[in-house]
């Protein structure tokens, strides 16, 4: 029967195993099922991902807040919402053109990225965003509380925090670590409450303005300073490095300044 | 009668006869890097049974048609799909648990438990027994999982799927956690103790040395 529409495929089952146009179709059948699958998986799925993502960034966020002495009054004060500022990190003030609805097309951009110079890249980023979203909680006119989100290359991978500044600017409200995948049981420690709570407190630099900040070997020695993780040195060091980068003058630094001398 | 006899044959036979992980000592990787807690052995288990028994019985549908030349490259495709796939799944619905395990789902594709049931037996059967011996393999894996990260959290955490179970000492209680059990060398530790248990208790499961100690010889001339 000629117009038997399956008749080719017949034909194509019965060639023997090893003739080579078997091995090249069943190659190609077998690839493309899969990557059928894969895709359809992918794309289906993807949005309830994003969805786990965000909500678990906005939760880590409320948490960092709820945390901190003082802030939930405050927050319930201000009308119950951190107000979302976009930053043009170079120049420290808020971005002109840039909203937080079009941040995500905006660093899709690569030219909105800035490559760093090795000695500067303290957190093993390679590059950095021109822009960056950061929340800020107003008492009057002051800024009392600003969230910072900060990443850098851990030992197994990027690691996202959120860090909350004081009204100073130098003392840190607290840290939330939102992505990181360090050892189970040794450096994944960053993410307990308990190493966490070390951080408010903390100040980040000393009268004169240099940085300061670091996790310690061990315990805490100054205030400068928050328990190390025994076992876990370098997701220690890299914490160290990602908090100094971040507020250093590649990073906040700028906006830093400018909220320090009243300007923002 | 004797055609379900064997099926079942085939599903109990790797629990502890013929376990894949203490006897053929596979898929080790993961069994020391997931057990630190049950949960995520339990999830873990869950998703390698999940994929080798699929694995198997797509491989045994097709396996006449799959040509001898490129046999191994066509398995770890179809199972390398399947695991993202699951993978995607876990990260859509069970956020957490994903999040936990990391990378170590991705590792399934190339853990070779599942490779070796579908190169050694699914591509020789029709794909009922090839399922259900993919399935008693998993099954087997998932034991020595489950035991192990029983182990490890209990005397790691003083904990069982995240609930106290042992007071803790700072907490009052008289039980100091052994940090060493959340480490992987414990799961080398725990997982010997185990294969040793096993073989002292069904000898016959023991191999032959396969090298002596020197004889003694008298010094050179």
């Amino acid at each position: 029967m000629a117009s038997d529409p399956l008749s080719p495929w017949r034909r194509l089952l019965a060639l023997p195993n090893e003739s080579r146009t078997k091995t090249l179709a069943v190659a190609f059948v077998v690839s493309a099922v899969c990557a059928l699958l894969v895709s359809g998986a992918t794309v289906l799925l993807r949005p309830i991902q994003s969805a786990n993502r965000a909500a678990e960034e906005q939760a880590r966020i409320e948490a960092l807040v709820q945390g901190i002495p003082g802030m939930a009054e405050l927050l319930e004060a201000s009308g119950g919402t951190l107000s979302t500022v976009v930053i043009d990190l170079a120049r420290g003030r808020a971005a002109t053109d840039v909203t937080p609805a079009t941040l995500e097309a905006a660093l899709a951009d690569p030219a909105n990225w800035t490559a760093l110079e090795p000695g500067a890249d303290l957190a093993g980023l390679g590059q950095r965003p021109d822009f960056a979203q950061v929340f800020l909680l107003r008492d009057g006119a002051e800024i009392s509380l600003i969230l910072l989100p900060i990443a850098g290359a851990g030992y197994n991978g990027r690691i996202e925090a959120v860090l909350a500044l004081r009204g100073d600017m130098q003392t840190i409200g607290g840290l939330s670590v939102t992505r990181q995948s360090e050892t189970p049981g040794l450096g994944a420690r960053i993410e307990e409450a308990g190493w966490l709570a070390g951080f408010p407190g903390t100040q980040t630099r000393d009268p004169d303005g240099t940085l300061r900040f670091a996790v310690a070997r061990g315990a805490a020695a100054s205030v400068y300073e928050v328990d190390g993780i025994t076992g876990a040195t370098r997701t220690s060091s890299a914490v160290t490095r990602m908090v100094r980068f971040w507020l250093g003058p590649d990073g906040y630094g700028p906006l830093l300044d400018a909220i320090r001398r009243g300007e923002f | 009668m004797p055609a379900r006899a064997s099926l079942w044959t085939t599903l109990t036979a790797p629990l502890l006869r013929e376990n894949p992980v203490t006897l053929q000592i596979l898929g080790i990787c993961s069994a020391l890097a997931v057990t630190t807690t049950l949960e995520t052995a339990l999830t873990m288990a869950a998703s390698l049974s999940v994929v080798v028994t699929l694995a198997a019985g797509i491989i045994s549908l097709i396996r006449r048609h799959i040509p001898d030349t490129i046999r191994l490259i066509v398995q770890i495709v179809i199972i390398a799909s399947l695991v993202i796939v699951i993978d995607q799944v876990l990260q859509a619905w069970f956020y957490d648990i994903s999040r936990a395990l990391s990378v170590f789902v991705g590792l399934i594709t190339t853990n070779c438990l599942v490779l070796g049931r579908t190169e050694a037996f699914a591509r020789h059967n029709p794909p009922l027994p090839a399922m259900v011996d993919a399935l008693g393999n998993a099954l087997g894996y998932s034991l020595v999982l489950i035991v192990i990260g029983t182990l490890r959290e209990l005397l790691g955490k003083g904990e069982l799927l995240g609930h106290a179970v042992l007071p803790l000492a700072d907490q009052g209680g008289w039980f100091t956690p052994l940090s060493l059990m959340l480490l992987a060398p414990s799961g080398f530790f725990l997982l010997g103790g185990l294969v040793w248990a096993i073989r002292s208790w069904r000898p016959e499961q023991a191999e032959a040395p396969e090298f002596g100690p020197m004889p003694q010889r008298g010094p050179a001339e």
